[in-house]
């Protein structure tokens, strides 16, 4: 069925379609003592673009953080199943190796760290996890200046420390390099599309658009419609105030475009 | 699930891999010091009187010194009279080839990742194997002398060599120099000697090993090493002691000599027993290196990765005597636990022209203390003298300390001096950004701190620059919660 087979497929889906890859329910954290989520659902079946939409602040990063696994964003209450298996328990590296990228909304620089050795060192950490041979340099060389191509990512960005001095639009297309090269199971992207200039936002949506398969999906984190125009998503979500105040198809993304977040607003209290 | 950086615990014990002892028999002088000691170490080495003398006059000021006490470090006081000054594998007298080498001595070098074959994994690095107070064995000797290269024991050097070893030893520490190279001068036991002859360059990379075995036992070794004329070698250190519940005592001195428009690159991957966990035990180091830039367009460059020892007190320093000389230092200085580095460098601008670099990289875990100590000096006559000094820090929990203290006196108006200093933290940020990449927070950790640190590591010796990213990921092993 898939090229890559779980430990459990996991069970249960939404209208009949695919077996959920991602099952969040009435999921709550909290950061530094604050109840940022307060009860999110969102059923992300495999091979399906979820977009998760709202306003500033409403916590949609603090989400992806939470199915990330980061240190100080604490779930309180509700569950995670990620594959048939309970995510909320699994490390931050654990739940990486089983296929959960998140490309940052901010990605964090790492002076003296070069590119060529953080994702060689990443994806080999992902392969041993995986049981497969690691890559030698002369391999992952190859992979990474072929991919590097496809994103418009220059050679010598490979070169220098990570994230170092990058424009906002390099850091994205980083990302996205690191995306394709570990080939992970969920997507997180968070606000991938701000701060870029049309062709490096078509650049980004085609290297997405490529990883699409009926085994991998993708949460979307967005503001824009114009990502929205060229990453057709199966479903949208809209957040406020830590809650999934509406779930519909792609006319809610047109919907919200009109007439804003306010119509929630009664219902986000 | 993981607690993130702000639980930082101890490292753990097996995080020491070289802790073993090797039962073999030993010769050692009696416990403590005095003049009879001494003689009984120069009448083990068949020393002439001159070198004798030289010892006994630096006990006899010795004893009027006291140990300095303006590092930034604390210990209790050293019982000097209750530790041995002489400890060596018996073995039978005459020359030593590898074939006679003991066959448990080979196996521990073995254990260490320094196998004294000659065809083994370091082929092409000529290797001495220095056993608590002696030299056990010094590899491509032969070949080494094909191109006039002496690469020997100092044991040996001041028998075979006495007109070299007269002529330069002391000439850059002098006997009264402190209270450790002192010390040092009237007990050292054995060290390597290297001398490089004119125009040549050093095929292989030569290198030491220092061992501490015996219990109770100091080791002082004493390494000289010149490069003639024109001269070029690369010179690495390697040390490793057991896990014992006493401090002991290392206090080298090192000496390098770079004549007219030589080279020499010491480099030194220190790895001394660091004490357990709670700060117990550990090697005490006191080390005072000096290199003389002597000659015109000399080079002197020191790499460290200091990675041990429960105490490193080491300052690595070039004396710019000659025009346009240059003198660099690069250091990587880790600490955990209850370890404590003091540690940095001199640079001594004589000469016009000279040129000096300084990059510090200071890394502390735990409860530990890491302090940069610097000196810049531009002497009058050094018009045009250049230095740049960059210090960086990172730390690693809440409960460490980092320091910088330079100290920079020009007395040249010509003379341009840089300093740059900064310390950090690894954030949140940073360990997460990776985790999420599918590195747990051990591999996380060493992947920054390898980052932070390759400016000084892409500086050793290929053949150790792997060895020592390792070793660093090693010394942080377990200080992250
Ligand atoms: N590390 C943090 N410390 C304190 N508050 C935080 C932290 N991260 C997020 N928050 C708070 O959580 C709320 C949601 O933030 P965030 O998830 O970044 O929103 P969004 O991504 O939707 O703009 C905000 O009020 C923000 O201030
Ligand atoms: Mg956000």
């Amino acid at each position: 069925m898939t090229t890559m087979s779980g430990p459990n497929e996991g069970t249960g889906s939404r209208d009949g379609a695919g077996a959920p890859l991602l099952a969040i329910r009435d999921l709550h954290a909290t950061v530094a003592g604050r109840e940022i989520l307060k009860g999110i659902d969102i059923v992300v079946p495999a091979g399906e673009v979820h977009v998760v939409m709202g306003p500033n602040g409403a916590g949609k990063s603090t989400l992806s953080y939470v199915l990330a696994g980061r240190d100080g964003y604490e779930p309180t209450q509700g569950e995670v199943v990620y594959q048939g298996q309970d995510l909320l328990a699994m490390k931050t590296e654990e739940r990486a190796r089983a296929g959960i990228f998140l490309a940052f909304q901010s990605p964090v620089e790492i002076p003296g760290v070069t590119g060529v050795n953080f994702l060689k060192t990443a994806v080999n950490a992902q392969r041993r996890a995986r049981g497969e041979s690691e890559l030698d340099a002369m391999q992952f060389l190859k992979l990474a200046r072929r991919k590097a191509k496809e994103l418009d990512v220059g050679e010598e960005m490979l070169r220098r420390s990570v994230n170092s001095g990058f424009s906002g639009g390099e850091k994205k297309r980083y990302e996205a390099l690191q995306m394709t090269l570990l080939e992970p199971r969920l997507m997180i992207l968070d606000e991938t599309d701000s701060g870029l200039d049309f062709d490096a936002l078509k650049t980004v949506a085609q290297a997405v658009n490529g990883m699409r398969s009926p085994d991998r999906s993708i949460l979307m984190i967005t503001h824009h419609q114009r990502l929205l125009d060229l990453i057709a998503p199966d479903c949208i979500h809209v957040l406020i105030d830590g809650r999934i105040v509406s779930t519909g198809d792609r006319s809610l993304a047109h919907e919200l475009e009109k007439s804003g977040y306010a119509q929630f607003a009664g219902q986000a209290a | 699930m993981s607690s993130g950086i702000e639980q930082v615990r101890s490292l753990a014990d097996q995080a020491y891999k070289y802790g073993f002892t090797t039962e073999i028999e030993a010769e050692a002088a009696p416990k403590g010091l005095n003049e009879d000691i001494i003689r009984f170490i120069s009448a083990k080495k068949g020393e002439p009187e001159w070198l004798l003398e030289w010892r006994l006059k630096a006990y006899r000021l010795w004893l009027t010194q006291e140990e300095p006490v303006w590092p930034r470090l604390h210990h209790a006081p050293i019982d000097y009279q209750d530790s041995y000054y002489y400890s060596a594998p018996k073995r039978k007298d005459g020359p030593k080839s590898l074939d006679e080498v003991d066959p448990k001595l080979l196996e521990t070098y073995e254990k260490l990742g320094v196998p004294l074959q000659e065809r083994a994994r370091l082929a092409g690095v000529a290797v001495d194997a220095v056993f608590d107070s002696v030299s056990v064995a010094t590899t491509y000797r032969e070949k080494l002398k094909e191109h006039g290269i002496i690469f020997t024991s100092m044991s040996e050097a001041v028998r075979e060599h006495p007109e070299l070893v007269r002529k330069y030893l002391g000439s850059v520490v002098p006997y009264s120099d402190n209270y450790f190279a002192t010390l040092n001068t009237a007990v050292f036991t054995d060290g390597s000697f290297v001398y490089v002859p004119p125009g040549v360059r050093c095929p292989m990379e030569l290198s030491t090993y220092f061992r501490i075995n015996a219990e109770k036992t100091g080791q002082f070794e004493r390494t000289l090493i010149i490069a003639d004329k024109g001269a070029y070698v690369s010179y690495l250190e390697g040390c490793t002691a057991p896990m014992r519940d006493e401090n002991q005592l290392h206090a080298a001195v090192v000496e390098l000599v770079a004549l007219d428009d030589a080279e020499i690159k010491y480099s030194t991957v220190q790895n001394w027993y660091p004490g357990d966990a709670e700060g117990k035990g550990g090697i005490y180091n006191f080390v005072t290196k000096r290199g003389a830039c002597r000659g015109r367009a000399s080079r002197i460059s020191w790499t460290q990765v200091e990675t041990g020892s429960a105490i490193t007190w080491k300052y690595p320093s070039c004396i710019l005597q000659g025009d346009d000389s240059v003198g660099e230092f690069y250091s990587v200085a880790i600490t955990s636990n209850y370890q404590q580095a003091d540690t940095g460098t001199k640079m001594i601008h004589i000469g016009r022209n000279t040129r000096s670099r300084i990059i510090s990289k200071g890394i502390s875990a735990g409860h530990a203390d890491n302090t940069y100590r610097g000196l810049v000096r531009v002497q009058p006559k050094a018009d045009g003298a250049r230095n740049f000094t960059q210090c960086d820090s990172l730390l690693i929990g809440d409960l460490c300390g980092a320091h910088t203290t330079p100290y920079i006196e020009s007395r040249n108006p010509t003379a341009r001096v840089e300093h740059e200093a900064s310390t950090s933290k690894i954030s949140e940020d940073q360990l997460f950004y990776v985790r999420q990449r599918g590195l747990s927070e051990e591999e996380a950790v060493s992947l920054i701190v390898n980052g932070f640190c390759r400016e000084v590591l892409q500086q050793l010796p290929m053949e150790f620059a792997v060895e020592a990213q390792k070793l660093v990921a090693i010394s942080l092993e377990g200080s992250v919660g």
